[in-house]
C-alpha cells in the first residue's frame, strides 16, 4: 500500500469518527435534560463536526482527486465509512449518550496526545487544536459519569447498564491494521498497544469513582475499520446525505 | 398610589428600573409574561430548526446550524434569567408554559418543510424578531434591555446567514429556487403576524406602553420589517406573496394586502399545524430528564456531605 493511500484511510477513520460521533451528539438538540445539557451536548457535536471538516479536507488533498470535504462526507457509501461502531450507535438514554462519549473521549484523549507529536505537520496542528476540545468532551463525560454512577438507584442502574451494553464496542479501539502500521513505522500514526492500556487504567478510575463496576472483557465486535458497520450507520447516512444525494447537481 | 406616581416618573425620565427596585404589581406581572414568552419562544425555535440539522447539506451548514439553535438556546437562557429576577423560578416558568398559562410565538407552530425554511426562518423570523427587539434595547426594565443588546448583536448574524442560504438557492437550480419560493410562501404571512395585532386590537398595548416596556407599537415595528424586507426578497429573485404589494411614494412605504387574522387566532388558540407536536416534544423531554436531573441533584447533595464531614 502506497504511503499516501495509507494515510488517506487513516485520515479518513478520524474523520469518520468525529462526523458520525458529532451527528449523533447533534441529534439530542432540543431534547437534552435541560437546557444548559442541550448546549454542552450540541458544543461538543459542533468540535467534532468542525474537527471532522479539517480532517477531511486534508484528506482531499491526500487523496488528489479533486474531491471536497463535502464529497468525502456526503457522496461516500456506507461500506467506505470507517469509523468505529462505538460511535454510531444510536444515543438511547442520556446515560447511554454518556458512556458512549466517555469511551471514545478517553481514547480519543491519548490518541491525540499522541498525534500532536505525529511527523506529518498537518495532522499535527488539528491534533493541537483538536486536543484542548477534547479535554473538555472527557471532563463532561467524566463528571456526568460520576453523577450518575453515583446520584440516584436509577441513575445508576442505567449507567452501569449503558457501560455493559456499549463494552463490546471498545475492543474494536485499540485494533492495528497494516495501515497504521505502515503509518506508525514512519511516526504519523499513532501505536494503540499502549493507549490501550491508558484507556483501561482511566476508565477503571472513573468507573470507580462513580461507583460502577467495571465490566470483563467478553465478546468483543469489530469491522468498523474496514467498512463492515452495524444496521445503524446505513440510516444515519440516509438522513445526512440526503439532501447531497437527491440534488446531485445542487450547490448548498 | 404615590408609589406608583414616583415610578411613573422615573420611567417618563427615562430610567432603568432595576431587579430591586419598587415596580407596581402589574408592571412585574406584565414582564414576567412579556420576557417569560420571549424565553420560551427561544427554546421552543429550537425544535423547527433542529429538524433540520441531521439533514443539513454540507459540513459547514451543519456547523452554522447548530451554532444558531445552541445561540437560541443560550438567549433561552439569559431570558429565564431575566424573568427570575422578577422573583419566579425557572420550574414554574415551564409549569406554566406546560399548562398553557405561558405562551410562545405563534410563528414555530409552523412547520420547517425544507432546507429553505433554515433561510426563511433566519432571515424572515429573526428579521422581524430583531426589529422588535431592536426597540426593546431601550425598554424600562434594565435586565431585559441589557439581555436584548447581546441578544440582538447574533440574532443579525442569523438573520444574515438566513438570507445567504435564500440567496444561495436562488442562484442555484431550478428545484433549489422553488424550495426557496415555498419556503416565502409558507412564511411571509406568519412573520407579519409575529408583531401581533393592528394597534387598534392589541390587548397589552396601552399599559406597556405607558410604562416604556412597549417603546413602539406593533404596526410601527410590523411597517419596519416590511419596508426592510421586500427590497431583499426583491434582490435575489423572490417574489412576495402578496397580489396587493406597492411603493407608497407619498408616505415612503411600502403598502401590503389585508393579513389573514383568523388564521392569526386559530393558530394562538391551538390549532395551528404544530401547536400539539411542539408542546408535547418539550413535556416529552422535559419528563424524560426527570430521573437525570434527579441524579445531578442527589450527587450534589451527596458531595456536600462528604465535604462537611470532611471539615468537621
Amino acid at each position: 500500500m502506497k504511503k499516501e493511500e495509507a494515510l488517506f484511510k487513516y485520515l479518513l477513520r478520524l474523520a469518520d469518527d468525529s462526523l458520525i460521533l458529532g451527528h449523533r451528539l447533534s441529534e439530542w438538540c432540543s431534547k437534552a435534560p435541560f437546557i444548559e445539557e442541550d448546549l454542552a451536548l450540541t458544543n461538543i457535536s459542533l468540535d467534532m463536526i468542525g474537527r471532522t471538516e479539517a480532517l477531511l479536507t486534508y484528506a482531499a488533498v491526500v487523496e488528489g482527486k479533486n474531491q471536497t470535504a463535502d464529497d468525502l462526507a456526503y457522496r461516500r457509501p456506507e461500506q467506505n465509512y470507517y469509523n468505529h461502531l462505538l460511535c454510531e450507535q444510536p444515543n438511547g438514554d442520556f446515560a447511554f449518550t454518556i458512556a458512549r462519549q466517555l469511551f471514545q473521549s478517553t481514547f480519543e484523549f491519548f490518541l491525540y496526545s499522541e498525534l500532536l507529536k505525529s511527523k506529518d505537520e498537518t495532522l499535527a496542528a488539528i491534533a493541537s487544536k483538536s486536543i484542548k476540545e477534547i479535554k473538555y468532551h472527557l471532563q463532561h463525560a467524566s463528571d456526568w459519569t460520576i453523577r450518575l454512577g453515583d446520584g440516584t438507584e436509577e441513575s445508576k442502574i442505567r449507567m452501569q447498564k449503558a457501560v455493559n451494553e456499549l463494552w463490546m464496542f471498545t475492543g474494536e479501539l485499540f485494533e492495528m491494521d497494516e495501515i497504521e502500521n505502515a503509518l506508525l513505522k514512519s511516526a504519523f500514526a499513532v501505536d494503540l498497544v499502549p493507549i490501550k492500556i491508558q484507556w483501561q487504567n482511566k476508565i477503571q478510575q472513573i468507573l470507580t469513582e462513580a461507583t460502577l463496576i467495571v465490566p470483563e472483557d467478553d465478546y468483543m465486535q469489530t469491522g468498523g475499520r474496514n467498512g463492515i458497520h452495524s444496521e445503524y450507520l446505513g440510516h444515519l447516512l440516509c438522513e445526512m446525505q440526503y439532501l447531497q444525494r437527491a440534488y446531485p447537481d445542487a450547490k448548498w | 398610589m404615590a408609589d406608583e406616581i414616583k415610578f411613573q416618573k422615573r420611567v417618563d425620565n427615562g430610567e432603568y428600573i432595576e431587579a430591586k427596585d419598587e415596580m407596581p404589581e402589574e408592571y412585574r406581572r406584565h414582564l414576567i409574561r412579556q420576557i417569560s414568552q420571549h424565553a420560551h419562544s427561544e427554546v421552543i425555535g429550537m425544535q423547527p430548526e433542529g429538524n433540520w440539522i441531521t439533514r443539513a447539506p454540507s459540513l459547514r451548514a451543519k456547523q452554522i446550524l447548530l451554532a444558531k439553535i445552541q445561540d437560541e438556546g443560550g438567549h433561552g437562557l439569559y431570558l429565564y434569567s431575566a424573568t427570575e429576577t422578577l422573583g419566579i423560578s425557572r420550574d414554574e416558568l415551564i409549569k406554566q408554559l406546560h399548562s398553557g398559562k405561558a405562551k410562545y410565538s405563534n410563528i414555530f407552530n409552523y412547520p420547517a418543510l425544507n432546507w429553505a425554511d433554515i433561510g426563511a426562518i433566519g432571515w424572515l423570523v429573526d428579521g422581524a424578531a430583531i426589529v422588535n427587539q431592536v426597540s426593546l434595547q431601550r425598554t424600562s426594565y434594565g435586565p431585559y434591555a441589557r439581555a436584548m443588546v447581546r441578544i440582538c448583536k447574533e440574532e443579525s448574524f442569523h438573520q444574515r446567514q438566513g438570507y445567504e442560504i435564500m440567496a444561495k438557492m436562488m442562484s442555484g437550480t431550478k428545484e433549489q429556487k422553488e424550495m426557496a419560493q415555498d419556503a416565502m410562501n409558507r412564511w411571509w404571512w406568519p412573520a407579519l403576524m409575529m408583531f401581533g395585532p393592528h394597534d387598534t386590537n392589541s390587548p397589552h398595548s396601552s399599559n406597556a406602553v405607558k410604562w416604556k416596556i412597549k417603546r413602539e407599537t406593533n404596526d410601527e415595528l410590523r411597517q419596519k420589517f416590511i419596508d426592510k424586507t421586500i427590497p431583499q426578497a426583491e434582490l435575489i429573485g423572490l417574489k412576495v406573496p402578496d397580489n396587493n404589494v406597492k411603493w407608497n411614494a407619498k408616505t415612503n412605504h411600502y403598502e401590503i394586502g389585508e393579513i389573514n387574522w383568523d388564521e392569526f387566532h386559530k393558530v394562538i388558540n391551538g390549532h395551528g399545524p404544530c401547536n400539539k407536536q411542539r408542546m408535547n416534544h418539550h413535556k416529552k423531554y422535559h419528563e424524560e430528564g426527570i430521573w437525570v436531573r434527579e441524579a445531578a441533584e442527589a450527587y450534589s447533595k451527596k458531595k456536600l456531605e462528604r465535604e462537611s464531614l470532611i471539615q468537621a
